[in-house]
């Protein structure tokens, strides 16, 4: 990923430094700005790192030690009680097996229809197509935040209220992921295509032979994404199911904590095991998250 | 000479013509989707907002009713008030932050700068719900990790649930601490696209750090800082999960934001009409967001 560097005179040094918000002594070397920006990025880590660490070692801890003062980070007696009464009450692990099942779905939904779409955009360039990349512009201007009533009338007139469907359908279309395809799509050049063409290939096998296999590192970033997505959905869902057994694991977090007395000992056990999915995702496939992919696709 | 230009343009609109079938096959999908989930919920919003419709039965049109009575409705102010109020708090903030953020991870003299960009990430990755818990444990007014090292140190326990300012404020803390590592994502590939070649001739120059930050940097990454800007200002008018977690839009009603009074109303009251007058709103002041942004986008890109 990394560009190589070309060995420079040691004077050029601090210039190359592309920012540096603390340390103002550019010419005093770079001890001093190592030493700053070090200590700089490290308090400000800790005070990103913290709050999360926090609370992840006080589900470790047995709910009767959870309030006890003088307050520790460590737990004394580390327990995992609180995770498997998250686990056990409230019916959560069906609200865990609901949310995968439906981002699972979701995710391949999502990327298989951007990816077609945005390879439509990159390579062909008819008028109504052009119309149509205006329309999916004018869904990221009109969120489905704005439209929560209508959106939830239609669901319901199409008899997907209550259901799975209800929720995975209307998540499918997203401009992000389009974009995405899009931005990918124009880089491969035309060349490879037209050539495909004079070889007889048809247009849907070009597309599924050659395109689909080439644009895999953008697929992974959308699955990533959307995976995010849908995890951490909440008004949707919430609208749209009614059965107790359907419910999401957010859901399954907010009513512990609408409850009239809010057991810490099991929300913090179910927020935690709710954060362990991405997380588990995030670390394996981090290089694609970190990537500038998100940038490119935004960018438009 | 005009019969060759005629030539080169006539190409492109035979192979125009050529393919119809695929894209539209490639398409078929999403304008479904778009016409199903999009189109028809945005044409029934826009109707429903000129009727007193329920969600159930027969409506009426009133015309203008609902907009006269949102001009009116003290309810509505507050929380479009509020919202605005979240908005001109986080953004800057989250703006700040995570150029901070991504100037430090990007500098070649910090040290651990690929662990510290994890951390700095991770809590984009949690539940806004879950963000939401994860703040109203730390700032709990009797419980907290907050007020407790507040009392250690010699302080008083802040009423951070009881006062709606604080309340907001731990909201626009939370909320900025989770989208940080979006932002800083879009400023760390914008700023390593900055040519290093601009850094070496302004240090020659003898232009120190921050002067190049001023004078390269910022300027250098304008587009993106647009982008980050938009995102987060129509990601703040949409705020709610948040704020259902934390604080349940407390203490009582004070921070109730447009969302959660479109739900409130849509769904809790059944006013469907009124609910969808007020969706409306929301709708044109994120597309003047927009507007506003592109303009001034424009303006930069042409200057």
């Amino acid at each position: 990923m990394k560009t190589t560097e070309i060995p420079r005179p040691v004077a050029a040094g601090p210039g190359r430094t592309v920012s540096k918000k603390r340390s103002r002594g550019a010419g005093s070397g770079g001890l001093r700005q190592a030493v700053s920006a070090t200590t700089l990025l490290w308090i400000m880590a800790c005070l990103y790192g913290l709050p999360v660490l926090w609370f992840v070692l006080s589900s470790l801890k047995p709910a009767s030690d959870l309030f006890s003062y003088p307050l520790t980070l460590v737990p004394h007696n580390p327990t995992l009680s609180g995770f498997k009464t998250a686990w056990e009450s409230a019916n959560f692990s069906q609200y865990f097996i609901n949310t995968a099942i439906v981002c699972v779905i979701t995710t391949i939904l999502t990327v298989g229809v951007s990816c077609c779409t945005g390879y439509a955009l990159a390579k062909y360039d008819n008028r109504w197509l052009k119309a149509f990349f205006l329309c999916i512009l004018a869904t990221t201007m009109l969120p489905s935040e704005v439209m929560l009533a209508p959106e939830f009338l239609v669901v319901r007139n199409l008899g997907l209220y209550n259901s799975f469907a209800g929720i995975i359908l209307p998540a499918v279309l997203t401009a992000t992921g389009c974009f995405m395809f899009r931005q990918f799509f124009l880089t491969v050049p035309d060349e490879l295509v037209e050539a495909a063409r004079i070889d007889g290939a048809r247009e849907l096998s070009i597309f599924l032979r050659i395109m689909v296999p080439l644009s895999r590192p953008i697929m992974l970033t959308l699955a990533i994404l959307s995976f995010q997505w849908r995890w951490n959905d909440y008004i949707w869902p919430l609208l749209m199911l009614n059965d107790p057994n359907k419910f999401t694991v957010q859901i399954g977090i907010q009513s512990i904590v609408g409850a009239q007395n809010i057991n810490w000992s099991v929300l913090l056990g179910a927020s935690v095991i709710s954060m362990i999915p991405l997380i588990l995702v995030f670390l394996v496939f981090q290089r694609y998250v970190m990537g500038a992919d998100i940038n490119a696709g935004l960018k438009d | 000479m005009t019969k060759r230009a005629s030539d080169v343009s006539a190409s492109p609109p035979r192979r125009r013509s050529k393919y119809i079938l695929a894209p539209l096959v490639l398409i078929a999908a999403n304008v479904v989707l778009f016409s199903l989930f999009f189109v028809w919920p945005a044409v029934l919003g826009l109707i429903y907002s000129f009727t007193n419709y329920t969600g159930v039965g027969v409506f009426q049109f009133v015309g203008l009713d609902n907009y006269h009575h949102l001009v009116g409705d003290s309810t509505f102010y507050d929380a479009l008030t509020r919202t605005l109020l979240y908005a001109v708090l986080f953004v800057p903030l989250n703006f700040g932050l995570s150029l901070l953020a991504a100037n430090l991870v990007v500098n070649k003299h910090a040290k651990g700068a690929s662990v510290a960009r994890v951390v700095f990430f991770i809590p984009w990755l949690l539940s806004p719900i879950v963000v939401g818990v994860l703040w109203r444990w730390l700032f709990g007014e009797n419980f907290g990790l907050v007020n407790y090292l507040i009392e250690q140190f010699g302080g008083s326990a802040v009423p951070w649930q009881s006062n709606a300012d604080l309340s907001l404020i731990v909201v626009v803390m939370a909320a900025s601490w989770a989208w940080t590592g979006f932002s800083m994502l879009l400023f760390i590939a914008a700023i390593k696209n900055v040519p290093v070649s601009y850094y070496e001739a302004a240090a020659l120059d003898g232009a120190g750090p921050w002067r190049q930050f001023i004078s390269i940097t910022l300027p250098s990454i304008a587009p993106t800082s647009f982008i980050v800007i938009l995102l987060n200002t129509i990601n703040a008018m949409k705020e709610y999960p948040v704020f259902v977690a934390l604080n349940n839009g407390g203490p009582g009603t004070s921070n109730n934001l447009l969302v959660q009074y479109i739900y409130e109303t849509g769904f809790k009251r059944g006013q469907i009409g009124y609910a969808s007058a007020a969706s409306f709103v929301l709708m044109l002041i994120l597309m003047a967001v927009a507007i506003i942004q592109l303009i001034v986008n424009r303006r930069v890109e042409n200057r």
